[in-house]
């Protein structure tokens, strides 16, 4: 499977390659520099498997100022630069070209302020999305953004995509929790972007930089907000005889005036796929479950919840099951949370992740299963309903490449669907390589052309992940 | 000598108005109705163009939780249709007509040019935060698309962030799509008695770190608090609102009173009292006095708020009160012919924050950065983004910074 271009590597540069590295070593402690090509394997690709190049040099810095010398030098010696988090990157956002230094921020894990009071914590880049919530949890705060992706994943890399999770619907996205950045620029300039004073004057930069890829240049701290943890939390699961009826059943909830913590939603296959694997309690007689959390003391979970359910029986639901338990909580979210990797275990799968509007759930659902049969495939759906963010899983055998090619192109003809009914190309995933080339279906190339000069604006070289997010038609092209 | 005003009927007339003016040269100020044309510097164009032509709704289906409007619709006609359908933009857009003593009416986009929020902005997000699609005409006359109608979109460079407090000087908005909430069904405010600035901070922060979810937090001194209260008060109050279902709203209260220091004066305002209440904090009423003294509003995090009002205090005559938890800092000071920017500005550095100059008269506005300058290479970056947008320079000249 080799539809996605990748550029050929510049000669001029991978000629260079001993004095590169060694000029890297110069930069930085020894042990920051990796250019040996068994140690270079593991930072060919990230989760987007499929495709992978193996970079010229990796460097693991440990501070800001490191990453400014490292950026100034390929700046200088232009040099293309491939920045990445703990490679958890489903679209590819991470993967390397050959004539690349990938600046990893991995070694950047600290911790270095947390303040209740303000209710923020500045962190370094390469500490996971997990790990934030973690710290301030035994003081009744939490991190929001809870990409499944949540004990691996950097908040360099949540930056970089923008990244969501189940529970945005009602605190939103990163861009919504990220007060603050220290940035490196292209050319090693260090500034302070935002803080823990809100709306800062000029030009949204920290906006911009929230889902660039990588683009605009270095995240290496982040200030975020910590938000008080609910009370109570209460995952309650409804089933469904119809995938459709179900996501009715969504738009109907949220057209009533309420906004649940989260609605998550799984077809028959990936019930199955769960159930089997974590052992969450989920039901096996129904065509669709909807997982409802709400959140709060007892008295107004309650009152919410019967609500929504006096909506739900409206449609039929056939059976309700609340958890009894916190550890009967957990369960369901671990079945929710683990569903890629329990895919996973029974094939191989790629993961779109086209947004649409609320109303045409049902309706994309329907076509989305017509567009797998006609790709003689299987699909299982599990997603967020109650933002529109959809995550068909499209199984497949990779061995087989003309069944991975197929599941490639029913997966773009699935999004060229979302954007069809007025959504997007991705939610949450980015852009990377793997959707690059639909840009065009959803933006005309004038619009495409103006991000280009905004990013120009930050990289004048196009040295950051440069073949990254718009069409290589585009971004080739000298002059914008 | 008054300027020409264009406005374009749709977008076509719009992108072929720009176009023509870049090939005159002719450098031009946008806005909608103008209502925010006294904030900011003083723009040097040779025409205006006005979106306030290109009104109308649409696209709005209360399910999807979305509103679509052309840029010149008028913010009443869009609360309208949101409240016949019980819902609201949850950053509260505030209004600074009375502050002004103006009474225009605010378009649809120039809530997004402006990035103005009100008090729910420290929990919810700003402007920004629910701008979710935009459509502008930029300065070579393109007509560009970015963002869209979904609440989740990682599809390509988030220009709509961009758009958002630009304050027109990047493009022309022709139409902005807004996510909308469902209304809470009531709201309760507390209002804590005879507590010092200092105080204030210290509550609201305790409040915030209960679950309770207090979508308000704002502190007055006893001047401005009588104002609020429209009664003579002898010390501070400290308010905070609640909001949510009626029968759990109650729950929530005793939650947050639980969580502070026990022998406070609490006061419960109920849902009406403190609609309007909270309309007069988003609002600045208390500095809506027919007068131009220097008005500014400084950005801070929440618990230096108190500390930067005592220092600016302790060196100038004015007035403050604090919103956003007391990261809001709005200071009025007496002395209308003279901003203090700098005295201002050092204090506020001090603490990492910002001060923008809302309000002054215009010879002071004429001789003061209204907008924070930027560190240098932030500033240089700025100008890279407005030659990427405005290659030719044409639109809001001056208004952000005499660069950009």
């Amino acid at each position: 499977m080799t539809t996605i271009e990748f550029l050929k590597p510049d000669a001029n540069i991978t000629g260079r390659r001993n004095a590169i590295v060694e000029g890297l070593y110069n930069l930085l402690p020894d042990e920051c520099v990796i250019s040996d090509e068994r140690e270079l394997v593991p930072f060919e690709t990230d989760a987007f498997t499929a495709y992978r190049r193996l970079p010229l040099a990796v460097v693991l810095p440990y501070t800001t100022q490191q990453v400014a010398d490292v950026l100034k030098y390929c700046s200088t010696n232009k040099i293309p630069v491939v920045p990445r988090g703990a490679g958890t990157s489903l679209a590819g956002g991470a993967i390397p070209q050959e004539d690349a230094v990938v600046i990893g921020v991995s070694r950047m894990t600290r911790m270095i302020d947390v303040d209740y009071d303000n209710r923020t914590a500045v962190v370094e880049a390469g500490v996971t999305n997990l790990s934030i919530s973690e710290a301030v949890s035994k003081d009744g705060f939490f991190y929001a953004p809870d990409p499944s992706s949540q004990l691996a994943c950097t908040i360099g890399g949540n930056i970089g995509m923008n990244s969501g999770g189940a529970h945005c619907l009602k605190y939103g996205v990163t861009t919504n929790n990220l007060v603050g950045v220290k940035l490196v620029m292209f050319d090693g300039t260090i500034v302070d972007i935002g803080g823990q004073a809100l709306d800062a004057p000029g030009y949204d930069l920290l906006g911009l930089l929230c889902g660039s890829e990588g683009q605009l240049g270095i995240v290496t701290e982040a200030t975020v907000r910590l938000i008080a943890k609910p009370e109570g939390a209460r995952p309650v699961l409804f089933g469904f005889d119809d995938a459709e009826v179900a996501g009715a059943c969504v738009t109907d909830i949220i057209g009533s005036g309420i906004i649940p913590v989260a609605i998550e939603f799984m077809d028959k296959p990936a019930i199955d796929i769960c159930e089997s694997f974590a052992g969450a309690g989920y039901p096996m007689d129904v065509e669709a479950l909807l997982i409802i959390e709400v959140e709060g003391s007892d008295e107004e979970m309650d009152a919410m919840l019967k609500k929504i359910i006096k909506i739900a029986q409206k449609h039929n639901v056939k059976n309700i099951k609340e958890s009894q338990s916190a550890t009967e909580a957990a369960q369901i979210w671990k079945g929710r949370k683990s569903a890629f990797g329990a895919t996973g275990r029974i094939a191989d799968y790629i993961c779109m992740d086209g947004t649409v509007p609320l109303g045409k759930l049902s309706y994309v659902l329907r076509e989305t299963y017509k567009i797998i049969e006609q790709y003689g495939l299987r699909v299982a759906n599990v997603f967020h309903a109650g933002d529109g963010n959809m995550h068909p899983l499209i199984l497949h055998n990779a061995n087989d490449p003309k069944e991975a090619q197929a599941a490639e192109d029913a997966g773009m003809d699935i999004l060229r669907l979302c954007v069809d009914v007025g959504g997007c190309l991705t939610g949450e995933h980015g852009v990377g390589i793997e959707k690059r080339d639909l840009m065009l279906h959803q933006f005309a190339e004038i619009d495409l052309n103006q991000q280009m000069r905004v990013r120009a604006a930050f990289d004048p070289d196009w040295i950051l992940n440069p073949s990254k997010v718009f069409p290589l038609t585009l971004s080739q092209r000298k002059a914008i | 000598m008054a300027l020409k005003i264009l406005k374009p009927a749709d977008e076509l007339e719009a992108a072929q108005l720009i176009t023509n003016a870049r090939s005159e040269g002719t450098r031009l100020e946008i806005r909608g109705n103008g209502t925010k044309r006294d904030i900011g510097n003083a723009v040097s164009a040779d025409k205006i163009i006005s979106a306030s032509a290109m009104s109308g709704i649409t696209q709005y289906d209360p399910a999807e939780l979305v509103m679509v409007a052309k840029a010149g619709t008028l913010l009443s006609e869009i609360d309208k249709a949101l409240a016949k359908n019980k819902q609201m933009h949850v950053f509260e857009p505030a209004n600074y007509g009375k502050l002004f003593g103006t009474n225009g009416k605010q378009t649809i986009g120039g809530i997004a040019a402006s990035n103005m929020s009100g008090p729910r902005r420290y929990v919810a997000g700003a402007a920004r935060d629910s701008l979710l699609g935009v459509r502008f005409v930029n300065g070579s006359g393109e007509i560009i698309k970015n963002g869209g109608q979904v609440m989740k979109n990682v599809t390509g460079l988030d220009l709509v962030k961009l758009m958002g407090g630009s304050w027109g000087t990047l493009g022309f908005l022709t139409e902005v799509s807004f996510k909308v909430l469902p209304r809470p069904e009531t709201q309760i405010t507390l209002a804590i008695h005879n507590v010092s600035d200092a105080e204030g901070a210290q509550l609201m922060a305790t409040a915030m770190a209960t679950s309770a979810d207090v979508t308000g937090a704002s502190h007055a001194p006893a001047d401005i608090a009588s104002q609020l209260m429209n009664a003579p008060v002898k010390g501070g109050i400290t308010f905070m609102r609640l909001e949510g279902l009626k029968e759990t709203i109650g729950v929530r209260c005793d939650r947050v009173i639980a969580s502070l220091p026990k022998g406070l004066n609490i006061q419960e305002i109920d849902a009406r009292a403190s609609l309007a209440l909270w309309k007069m904090i988003r609002d600045v009423l208390p500095f809506a006095d027919q007068d131009q003294r220097p008005v500014w509003r400084i950005s801070v995090a929440p618990m230096s708020g108190y500390k930067v009002a005592a220092a600016i205090l302790n060196k100038l005559e004015g007035q403050v009160f604090y919103d956003w938890q007391g990261g809001l800092v709005w200071l009025r000071l007496d002395d209308v012919s003279n901003a203090n920017a700098q005295i201002v500005r050092n204090i506020v550095k001090d603490h990492g924050g910002y001060a923008t100059l809302i309000r002054a008269s215009e010879p002071v506005r004429a001789s003061t950065a209204v907008f924070q300058p930027e560190i240098a290479p932030l500033a240089a970056l700025s100008e890279r983004i407005k030659m990427a947008m405005d290659p030719s320079g044409l639109f809001n000249v001056g208004r952000m910074s005499p660069d950009v």
